[in-house]
């Protein structure tokens, strides 16, 4: 299954960035191959405005089931539950949430 | 004339400054700009005649036309849209009402011309008059935040002739600066303290940005000159001094207009009128 986590450097090792819109990185994987992973840093995270929005809809474009991450503002949430993507709050490492 | 009165720093005592020159002043205008919290209705009592409705500019989608291909989010300058596709023909549009600022630029940029035109209320206007004066408050609906937009229409109620007094809110942020804008004077409320100071500077700061002249009012003056300094520093006039009295707090906690609480204050407010017309 692929999912993205919320990251605040770009590797598995990196702990869970704890904001959503604004995080570092965003790491794509698939969690049957944890390995073949990709991370991505946010395009969105000094946006002025509306960055939980944008940052839930390109989530959303790379086709994740779930997002791991601290805290969804109420517009990313809306976002990412119309396009029927599972929120998970969690902290710890990437590898750590992924079971890896 | 227009005449913004404005501070930077909250409580220096603009409302007491603009109602008080309002009211020295026969056949003058207030525009209550402080669109967040106005308030200068407390000390006019005003009967209000008439109230109009603020819209601001929303985009509605006809999903008839839409593809969505997401280049109105694509392009949206303050991220209020997102496109969600689920299928070749079916999708989701969510517009963050709060995002938008209205600007129409999905509606004329949309490759389907699938967004039209539609409005949404922000604020309402109320009109009247009290003790004399005519009376135009803008006031922002609960939760919402495109204040500049209810100031701007505010605005637009300006009398052609005769003296015009805008009360602003504080900060100099962009509610402070649409009320500035294109006005006659910027008079400039502080009060002597390292705060009222620090955004004194930042108000006259913007002030000529805009190209607006300045003068000042030190209220609650006493015997701490910084803001003097300041002025000199800068050539800006000090046109008016209040002094820190408890008369004065006390009438204002009642409601009660400086000028009403102590008449021989018309007199400084017609003088300080005077004083900016000889400045322009």
């Amino acid at each position: 299954m692929k999912v993205c986590v919320t990251a605040q450097e770009k590797d598995l090792n990196a702990q869970v960035d704890p904001r959503f819109g604004r995080c570092q990185y965003f790491i794509f994987v698939d969690t049957d191959n944890p390995e073949n992973f990709e991370a991505v840093e946010n395009p969105y995270k000094d946006a002025p405005g509306g960055a939980g929005v944008q940052s839930a809809q390109f989530v959303a474009n790379k086709g994740v089931k779930k997002v791991y991450t601290g805290n969804v503002g109420p517009g990313a949430r809306q976002v990412l539950e119309s396009a029927g993507i599972e929120v998970v709050t969690v902290s710890g490492t990437v590898k750590e949430v992924i079971g890896a | 004339m227009k005449i913004a009165v404005l501070s930077g720093k909250g409580g220096t005592g603009k409302t007491t400054i603009a109602v008080s020159l309002a009211l020295s002043l026969p056949g003058s205008q207030l525009i209550d700009c402080d669109v967040e919290e106005p308030n200068v209705h407390l000390f006019l009592n005003p009967e209000i005649k008439e109230e109009k409705v603020v819209n601001t500019l929303v985009p509605e989608v006809d999903y008839e036309k839409c593809n969505f291909c997401g280049y109105c989010a694509k392009i949206c300058a303050y991220n209020a849209l997102s496109v969600l596709k689920f299928g070749e023909k079916e999708g989701e549009i969510l517009l963050f009402n709060h995002l938008c600022h209205g600007c129409g630029g999905c509606i004329l940029l949309c490759p389907e011309k699938a967004m039209k035109e539609a409005t949404r209320p922000v604020g309402v206007l109320r009109i009247g008059e009290g003790k004399g004066i005519k009376f135009v408050e803008g006031r922002l609906n609960i939760s919402e935040v495109l204040a500049p937009l209810v100031i701007e229409e505010a605005k637009k109620l300006a009398q052609e002739d005769g003296v015009v007094i805008l009360d602003a809110p504080p900060g100099t942020s962009c509610p402070a600066v649409a009320t500035l804008k294109e006005t006659d004077f910027a008079l400039l409320v502080t009060e002597p303290t390292p705060f009222g100071l620090h955004d004194l500077e930042l108000a006259y700061e913007v002030a000529k940005a805009l190209k607006v002249p300045a003068g000042v009012v030190i209220n609650k003056a006493g015997e701490d000159d910084i803001v003097e300094e300041f002025c000199s520093s800068r050539n800006l006039s000090i046109l008016l001094k209040i002094p820190f009295k408890r008369e004065i707090a006390s009438a204002y906690a009642q409601g009660i207009p400086l000028v009403e609480a102590i008449p021989d204050y018309k007199v400084k407010f017609q003088e300080l009128y005077n004083q900016i017309r000889g400045m322009l």
